[in-house]
Formats: structure tokens, C-alpha cells, sequence
């Protein structure tokens, strides 16, 4: 009886594991938007003068679509031996050297998408005529057909490659993640300061440069205002304009730490940390740092709080009012306060995903204290879904635009570097190796 | 065993001989004093001569002291003035006055008295040389801290004062009491934490350590207006590697002193 029962408790422990892991499997093929399209992108080429610039271009191309996650990249191995150029070349033809559609429909290539075209130079200008064809619907395949145009040199290669990927990616209807930019913070120049890349590591650039040390960056949801953390020394926040990359105003309270500052939705409001009660808890305030209330109240470490991108109705925040910190969720006004994560370790960072139904965020399951992984949770039935596995610290992921994407920053090869992968943790790539990079935030 | 009977022996002896002695007659009554010698005829006596009164240095500083010298023939008692009184006919004595005396001797035999004087100056002290200006300039606020006040340390993620940081707190409000009532400036209270957690929660929890040092220096008198917190979070480790020592180290409010 006894042996029975135990059994029956097995059982149920296992169909519950099983359960929950299927659970797990399931949000990540949620976040993935289950299968993906293929797409074949054959070489380019330049008439004339514009071939040297191809090799840029078409490295740029491929690297910008088959970064976004969106596709499964045909291998050009298995491509046809002859590249169509312009849209005469897929009309009609013999069969079997790429000069028909249905040689890119059919196994071995077997794709949904081509993307095909040719550069030149005219009037001074490198000129991209690319198109993008729906290989699976003969009668009306066009989906792009585009001039694009930039300047006769690898950076203007490089400017047309992304475009024209950026407009593939849209059309999808999914954002992809041309254009998009990662900052961060770098002590690569001596004092921590706040930089900013293209999100493939490119253009890596001092953003605002202050003697005081900068942190704990973080940008509005329009891309358009960027707030960070300066120790004057008292901890302060900043607010910085990015396209003119002017300083606008922000009214600190009186405190001792004023930090961490958020935006929500709409960009109306903006939360964040301060100690002008005493303790450092939650506020919200105008932009300006007017109108400020108080949203939080313990006696317990506040701190992170992220405002839902989605729905501004509630906020996720970083608590250490029941011991060890942990992810809790409230209401935009304070109220209806939940734990999210169990309670066991440390979790921290948590960064909405643009669906406002997942976190992102770093939490010691299963390590000491002090290491982290990247777990990513759905908020509403609280499971969640492990990331990265190592020891020592993987912390800070917040997600690209396009959702698929995050950035987050590691010291797996002994300093903390900043890297991206996809939401199921594979093609993981490493974007800094100057000096000592964290925190980054993704950001249009 | 026999030294001990021996000696056993001695005390004995000893202790027989003591009480005997206690116990012995006094010895016989002193003889009667003889009968006084018959007058005879009285001669002149001879006057009493002061043969010298010197003082010695004559002149002193006030505060120092000089010695008087006198000796005298035919005297059978001699007096000095100035609070002396009687003293031998022949003889010395260290003198203090405060200001300039003349000494009177006076000496009497049977022959009369003779009287004689000597003067002391005593001149003001010279005013001592006024303290040559300092040449090292006055500490400053933060070499006095730096130098006074040591940190207080914190347990992991904790920011409640424990029994050392107690002990450490007290003195450093004793010492920044003195420092605050010499010097003028504030004196800073960093909060610092461990690598451990989040940067971002670390930030919150150097902000309660510092303020909990602050509140408790406040307590114990130290005026709360030149008192200040910043958190440094983990931003500014004391000691770079990953274990318990050096997270120790770095777990603690540290203080600035600032002009």
C-alpha cells in the first residue's frame, strides 16, 4: 500500500515535471513564432566599377536577414549555379539553372523567399536595384522591387545592404533589427561611460562622455530619449535626447540616490528609484522629474523597476522585501504586488519583452550567489525557461525590437563582454572585447 | 626532614630569648643632678660679632632661589626676618622671595645683639619667547578622518549594524565629534556591497548601509548636518577577487572627509 502510494506520487511528480518542461518548450516556440520561412539570397553583383563593393554588400545582406532569426538561410551550396540578376531572369526558361522559379520552390532549394539583384554606379552613386520574390505564389511573386541608394564606397555598401534588408524583414511583418542600436556601458576609456553600437558591434562610439562615473542606461520606447545613472557622486539620473545627443532636463528629488529611471508606454511618465522617503523605493513622475509619487512602500531594497511596453498597466520591479531579491510585479499605481520568481536564489534585471507578456531576466537557480543565468518568463502563468548554463554571471539581457533577439552581457570568457542570441539561447554572438562592457539595452 | 626540625629548633630559641627580654627589670633610677656651681664674680661679656651675612647669587630670577650664608662669634641665638624666624647663629637657608627683600639678621649673645642685612633682587622673569608660527598647515578634514576613523563592516546582503560595526561606530562617533568641533567640511558615509548580487540592487542596499551608519553615528551625537550618504553600490570594490575575505572587505560604510 505504502509502495503504492509512493509510486502514485512519482507519477504525478512526473507528469507535473513533464508538464512543466512541455510548458517551457512551448513559450520558447511562442517567442520563435513557430516555423520559420526560408529564404535564399544568392550573390549580388556590380556592373562595373561597383563589384568591388560587393563583397561588403553581400556579406552585410546575408548577415543583417540571417541575424534578425527570421528565416532559415538557404545554403548556397544548394542554390542554382546561375544568380538572376533582374526579374527577367526567373520568367521563363529551361529548368534546372535557376533561371525559373520553380528551380528555387523545389527541393534541393526548396525556399519560400528569393532575394535577388545587381548594383551600379550612377550620377555618383552606388545604386542597388534588389527585389524580393514569394517563390511559392508564380502568378504575382513580387514583393519588393526597390532602388536604394548610398555613397560609392563600403560604408554606402554597407547603408544599401541593410536598407534593403530592413525593408525584408518589415514586409514580413516582423521589425528586423537593421537600424536598431544597442547602448551600453564601457570602461574602455578609464571611468565607466555610456556607449552605443550598431546591433551587430559595428560603430562602436562613446555616447555621453562624462568624468563622473555612468551607468544603468536605459531608453524610452520611442528611441528617442535616453536616461543612465551618474554618480555625483550621489547617484543621479540623467536624460539625454539621442538623435541630438543633448542633455534635457530632469528634476532629481532630494535625495541621497535617485536611479534606475524607466519609461512607460506612451513615454508620459517616467519610474524610478529614489531615497527621498528614506528608504530607496519606486516612484513615478512626469519626464521632467515633476509631479513625482511615491508607487512603493517597504523597508526593503526597490530598485529595477520596468514599466509593461505593451499595456503601461503594470510595472515588474526587483525587490528585497521577503529576504533575497526577487522579481515581483504590481499594478502602475502600487497596488495588487505579486512575487513572480519562486523565492529560491537571486533573481534581477528583468526586461519586458515588446508583447508585454514575457521577462527576460538573471537569476542564480541552481548556482551561489553572484552567478547568474538568463531565464525568460511569461508573466501571467509564471514559467519560465533557462537560457544560458554557466558559471559565473550572464546578466542584463532586455530583448531586440523585433522580439526574437536578446543582448545581454557575460564574463564566460573572464570579462564581462556583451553578446546577443536568439530567445531559445542558440546563435549566441560576442559584440565587445574592448575592456570591460555591460548593461546594454536594445534599443530602435 | 631534619633541616625542618632544625629550624623548628631556631624558632623556638628565638621566640624563649624574646619573651625573656620582654620580661626583664627596668635598670636603676638616675642619680640625683649635682648641686648648682657656687656665683662667682661677673665679668664683661663679650658682644656678639656677625662675622658675615652673604646671599648667594645676589640677584635671581622670580621663581628661582639663592642661599643665605651667616655666621657670627659670641651668638647664643639668632633671628631672621621675612617669615624666617630663629635659626642657628651659624648656618644656611634657601630663600624664594617673589620680589627684591632685604634679610635681617639679628644674633644676641650676652654680650647685647648685633644686627646685620642683605639684600636679594629678584628681577621678572623674562616673557618666553612667543611660539615660533607653525610650519606645518593645520590637518584637514579628510587627512583627519582618513587617519581616525576606520570602516564599519556589513553582513552578506544585510544592512543592519552588527556587534563590530557597533563597537567601530562608537569610537568613530567619539573621534568624528572631535574632528567636526576642530575642523570645518562634512564627512561623507560611502556605502559599499559586495560583487555578488546585481549592480542594480546593490546600488539600493549601499544606500541602506550608508544611511544606517549615518543614523547610527546621529544617535550618538554626531550632528546630522555634516553628515552625508552616497552609495557606491559595487562600482568601487576595495578588493577585486572573488572570495569571502575580499567580499568582506568590500561589504562596509567607508568614510570621506570634504572641505
Amino acid at each position: 500500500m505504502k509502495k503504492l502510494s509512493l509510486l502514485f506520487v512519482f507519477m504525478i511528480a512526473g507528469a507535473w515535471l513533464m508538464h512543466s518542461q512541455q510548458r517551457a518548450a512551448d513559450l520558447i516556440v511562442d517567442l520563435m513564432k513557430g516555423d520559420r520561412p526560408s529564404i535564399a539570397i544568392p550573390d549580388f553583383r556590380g556592373s562595373g566599377e561597383a563589384q568591388k563593393f560587393m563583397v561588403i554588400f553581400n556579406n552585410t545582406l546575408q548577415s543583417e536577414i540571417e541575424n534578425a532569426g527570421v528565416f532559415k538561410m538557404v545554403p548556397k551550396s544548394m542554390m542554382p549555379r546561375s544568380n538572376p540578376q533582374v526579374p527577367q531572369d526567373v520568367k521563363e526558361s529551361a529548368r534546372g539553372t535557376g533561371m525559373s522559379l520553380s528551380d528555387w520552390s523545389s527541393p534541393p532549394v526548396d525556399t519560400n523567399y528569393l532575394a535577388f539583384g545587381y548594383t551600379g554606379i550612377q550620377n555618383n552613386q552606388l545604386v542597388l536595384f534588389g527585389w524580393l520574390y514569394n517563390v511559392r505564389q508564380p502568378a504575382n511573386p513580387q514583393v519588393i522591387g526597390k532602388l536604394y541608394f548610398g555613397t560609392v564606397d563600403d560604408k554606402g555598401a554597407q547603408q544599401i545592404a541593410r536598407e534593403f534588408a530592413a525593408d525584408i524583414l518589415k514586409l514580413l511583418g516582423i521589425e528586423g533589427l537593421a537600424g536598431t542600436k544597442v547602448y551600453f556601458v564601457s570602461n574602455r576609456s578609464g571611468e565607466k561611460q555610456i556607449w552605443v553600437m550598431d546591433h551587430d558591434g559595428s560603430n562602436q562610439r562613446v555616447f555621453a562622455p562624462y568624468r563622473q562615473l555612468c551607468t544603468m542606461p536605459s531608453v524610452s520606447p520611442d528611441g528617442s530619449k535616453i536616461a543612465f545613472t551618474m554618480f555625483a557622486p550621489a547617484p543621479i539620473i540623467m536624460m539625454h535626447s539621442t538623435e541630438a545627443g543633448r542633455k534635457l532636463p530632469f528634476l532629481n528629488p532630494r535625495a541621497s540616490m535617485n536611479a534606475q529611471l524607466t519609461f512607460t508606454a506612451d513615454g508620459s511618465k517616467v519610474v524610478f528609484v529614489s531615497q527621498v522617503g528614506g528608504f530607496a523605493q519606486i516612484h513615478i513622475a512626469n519626464p521632467d522629474g515633476s509631479g513625482l509619487q511615491r508607487l512603493s512602500n517597504t523597508r526593503a531594497v526597490e530598485v529595477e523597476p520596468k514599466v509593461n511596453p505593451k499595456t503601461g498597466a503594470d510595472i515588474v520591479f526587483v525587490s528585497g522585501r521577503g529576504g533575497p531579491q526577487q522579481i515581483y510585479r504590481m499594478n502602475i499605481d502600487g497596488a495588487d504586488v505579486q512575487r513572480l520568481t519562486p523565492g529560491e536564489g537571486q533573481a534581477s534585471n528583468p526586461a519586458w519583452h515588446p508583447n508585454g507578456k514575457h521577462i527576460a531576466f538573471s537569476w542564480t537557480r541552481g548556482f551561489e550567489p553572484g552567478n547568474f543565468n538568463v531565464f525568460v518568463m511569461d508573466v501571467t502563468t509564471k514559467d519560465f525557461v533557462q537560457l544560458t548554463h554557466g558559471r559565473g554571471r550572464n546578466e542584463n539581457p532586455t530583448w531586440a525590437p523585433d522580439g526574437r533577439h536578446l543582448v545581454f552581457a557575460s564574463n564566460r570568457t573572464g570579462q564581462m563582454q556583451i553578446y546577443t542570441m536568439l530567445a531559445d539561447g542558440t546563435e549566441v554572438r560576442q559584440l565587445t572585447n574592448s575592456g570591460r562592457n555591460e548593461m546594454p539595452v536594445w534599443s530602435k | 626532614m631534619k633541616t625542618k626540625r632544625q629550624i623548628g629548633a631556631v624558632l623556638l630559641t628565638l621566640s624563649l630569648v624574646m619573651f625573656a627580654e620582654g620580661c626583664r627589670k627596668k635598670g636603676p633610677a638616675p642619680p640625683p643632678p649635682p648641686a648648682p656651681a657656687p656665683r662667682v664674680q661677673e665679668q664683661p661679656k663679650p658682644k656678639p660679632v656677625i662675622t658675615s651675612l652673604t646671599v648667594d647669587p645676589s640677584s635671581i630670577e622670580r621663581g628661582q632661589s639663592a642661599t643665605l650664608r651667616w655666621s657670627s662669634q659670641n651668638a647664643t641665638s639668632a633671628t631672621i626676618d621675612n617669615g624666617i624666624g630663629s635659626v642657628d647663629p651659624n648656618g644656611s637657608r634657601q630663600v624664594s622671595p617673589s620680589s627684591t627683600t632685604t634679610y635681617k639678621l639679628t644674633v644676641t649673645g650676652e654680650g647685647g645683639e648685633a644686627t646685620q642685612s642683605v639684600t636679594l633682587r629678584v628681577t621678572e622673569p623674562a616673557p618666553a619667547a612667543p611660539p615660533p608660527p607653525p610650519t606645518a598647515p593645520k590637518a584637514t578634514i579628510r587627512e583627519l578622518v582618513e587617519q581616525m576613523i576606520k570602516d564599519a563592516y556589513f553582513d552578506y546582503d544585510k544592512s543592519d549594524i552588527r556587534e563590530d560595526a557597533r563597537n567601530q561606530l562608537q569610537q568613530n562617533a567619539d573621534a568624528l565629534k572631535n574632528i567636526l568641533r576642530q575642523v570645518s567640511g562634512t564627512v561623507v558615509i560611502e556605502g559599499h556591497c559586495d560583487e555578488r548580487g546585481s549592480a542594480e540592487y546593490n546600488l539600493g542596499l549601499g544606500d541602506r548601509r550608508s544611511t544606517s551608519a549615518r543614523d547610527f553615528l546621529v544617535q550618538l551625537g554626531v550632528p546630522a548636518d555634516r553628515l552625508r550618504v552616497v552609495s557606491y553600490g559595487k562600482e568601487r570594490p576595495q578588493c577585486t577577487e572573488s572570495n569571502e575575505s575580499c567580499w568582506q572587505k568590500n561589504r562596509r560604510a567607508h568614510f570621506v572627509g570634504v572641505e
